[in-house]
């Protein structure tokens, strides 16, 4: 049984690390690009704004959290062993797993932080931009400004965040950070376009290629099930149980990835 | 009950990219460190004591052999609890204090808050750190890292601690006060088994201690085992001698070797046949005056170089 006293020591000094380097200082460029653009759309559009700003809002926030994953994900463990801080710290009753899982649980944390500041920024441009507007013009919207539906777009972000942090780790428990980086952000493409796949198969007609792309369609991650922006903004029916299916697909995916990890490293010499 | 024990503990590892080779780090190592005594672990540079160190600590897992530390597989949780272990050049995180460094270790040990404070302040007071401990790491010299590394070690009072080159970096006064702390950690109880390739820490602090040259392990015993004591010559530096009384003492095979130093100060070998009185008394009454008169005896770095030069030619031969 992992020890999450442990864990959390370990994940604490994580984000105490993302905070002293300056990480959170994106949400200053998150707040200046979304206000700038709130200002500016307000100049050239007329009743479209808010959709506009929620789409915006939702996208910079996964970009952010992205950019933030990927990098700081990349390095969790390799900068730890590239420094050999790590051989101070593995002597210590600190287990490789707990090193790991703590690793993990400290930028998920940063990325939270991340994500809950942002989001109260969008909903505090969102409010502003509310009382801009009269009631005959509101009732247009396909979706009131300050929409509370907004939040199941965001919680499937963070989902989509931990998912591509446990990815980085697991490529950074054994390999350089700009391998690291190009794996992650290739399976992020992939599985993007992760349904295009599934078209695939029914388009060639060898059955080893169909197969190939099938077991690919299955073995990649599925990060386009993680987007429902445009059904959010555009206040479009999203189908009952989605959002508790994706995010189990997701924890599910996520509990892969650090066991993968935590094996990978376990059996890992510090040469 | 030994503090630390390894039997026939073996390290190989492929290297190369293309076509990989194997290299062999740790050949068959068996050696015994009994509880309460400081142990000097030498070697030269690429010879084993890293690797060994590693091993020790899981950092490195062995091909064949194993180790144990007080008693336990070094696996074993709870010897992690009651060891401390200074890595070589160690480096920590730039972005935490010293203090908030020991803290981190301490809170590893489960210590409470005030515990760990206490802990912290109380080890960075032995190291030597003053107000810089709530400097960031990344300000620190490499003198000061060290220092803290050595605090980091003991941060939950250790039974056995491994230093591994614990004085590098370390100016001349700084390299004193580690001796001292280690032989305040001897006289407390603790067994401090140390790695090292300068000479003079072992001599002046080990009981016993391994000698290791390509991965094997040439010697080990007592430092008074190990080295012959017995005198083998003299080393006699005398002001005023006279050129006629030189060349009578050379001519009498007293002196084997004379070495001006200013003016009529000489340093003189004499054999351990010689008499060292005689040839005092002879120089003394040719006007001359003693400076100094040293035995001398086989030194560890002597034993060391015969021991690892041996071990390096049967290695390529």
């Amino acid at each position: 049984m992992a020890d999450m006293r442990i864990i959390a020591h370990v994940a604490i000094n994580v984000f105490k690390e993302s905070v002293r380097d300056k990480v959170l200082y994106n949400l200053v460029a998150f707040a200046v690009i979304l206000m700038g653009a709130a200002y500016l759309i307000g100049q050239l559009t007329a009743g479209q704004d808010v959709k506009i700003i929620k789409d915006l809002g939702l996208a910079a926030i996964g970009t952010f959290g992205l950019l933030i994953a990927v990098f700081i994900g990349i390095g969790l463990v390799w900068k730890e062993v590239e420094r050999r801080s790590i051989y101070s710290l593995l002597s210590k009753p600190l287990g490789r797993r707990e090193f790991i899982l703590g690793k993990y649980a400290g930028l998920a944390l940063t990325l939270l932080v991340n994500v809950v500041v942002m989001t109260a920024a969008l909903y505090l441009v969102l409010g502003y931009m509310d009382a801009q507007f009269t009631e005959e013009q509101k009732s247009v919207w396909a979706a009131p400004a300050l929409d509370a539906g907004m939040l199941r777009a965001v919680a499937l972000i963070v989902v989509e965040l931990l998912l591509v942090t446990a990815i980085a780790l697991f490529f950074s428990t054994f390999s350089s950070p700009f391998l690291s980086a190009a794996l992650t952000f290739g399976l992020w493409v992939i599985g993007h376009f992760n349904a295009d796949l599934r078209n695939f198969e029914n388009i060639v007609e060898s059955p080893v290629a169909a197969g190939l792309a099938r077991a690919l369609y299955y073995l990649l991650p599925n990060f386009a099930a993680f987007d429902i922006k445009s059904q959010v903004v555009y206040a479009l029916p999203i189908a009952p149980g989605y959002l508790a299916v994706t995010v189990a697909y997701g924890l599910a995916y996520i509990a892969l990835l650090l066991t993968g990890s935590v094996l990978v490293f376990t059996r890992r010499d510090f040469k | 009950m030994d503090a630390i024990r390894t039997e026939d503990l073996t390290k190989h590892y492929r290297v190369g990219f293309w076509r990989p080779r194997p290299y062999i780090a740790l050949d068959r190592l068996s050696l015994t460190v009994r509880t309460g005594e400081v142990f000097g672990f030498l070697g030269p540079n690429g010879a084993g004591k890293t690797t060994t160190l590693k091993l020790l600590m899981q950092l490195m897992y062995p091909s064949s052999g194993r180790a144990e530390i007080l008693g336990r597989p070094v696996g074993d949780v709870e010897v992690r609890r009651r060891i401390g272990y200074l890595p070589e050049n160690p480096y920590f995180y730039d972005y935490l204090t010293a203090e908030e460094l020991l803290e981190y270790f301490a809170g590893l040990f489960g210590y409470p808050a005030a515990e760990r404070r206490r802990r912290a302040a109380s080890l960075l007071d032995t190291v030597g750190i003053g107000a810089e401990r709530r400097l960031q790491l990344r300000k620190f010299s490499k003198g000061m890292i060290q220092r803290v590394g050595i605090a980091q070690a003991l941060i939950n009072d250790p039974d056995v601690v491994f230093f591994d080159e614990p004085m590098s970096g370390l100016d001349p006064l700084g390299r004193r006060e580690i001796r001292q702390l280690i032989l305040q950690l001897r006289d407390r109880g603790c067994t401090v088994f140390f790695s090292s390739h300068v000479l003079a820490d072992a001599e002046a602090l080990c009981s016993r201690v391994a000698i290791v040259a390509a991965g094997r392990l040439v010697a080990s015993g007592q430092l008074s085992e190990l080295l012959a004591f017995q005198v083998r010559g003299w080393e006699l530096v005398m002001s005023g001698v006279t050129p006629d009384a030189l060349s009578q003492a050379r001519a009498d095979r007293e002196i084997v070797n004379a070495v001006p130093i200013d003016g009529q100060r000489f340093a003189m070998e004499l054999p351990a046949s010689a008499a060292p009185e005689r040839v005092l008394a002879t120089l003394t009454a040719s006007g001359a005056q003693l400076v100094s008169l040293t035995p001398i005896r086989e030194t560890l770095e002597d034993f060391f170089m015969r021991q690892v030069t041996g071990a390096q030619r049967s290695s390529n031969g």
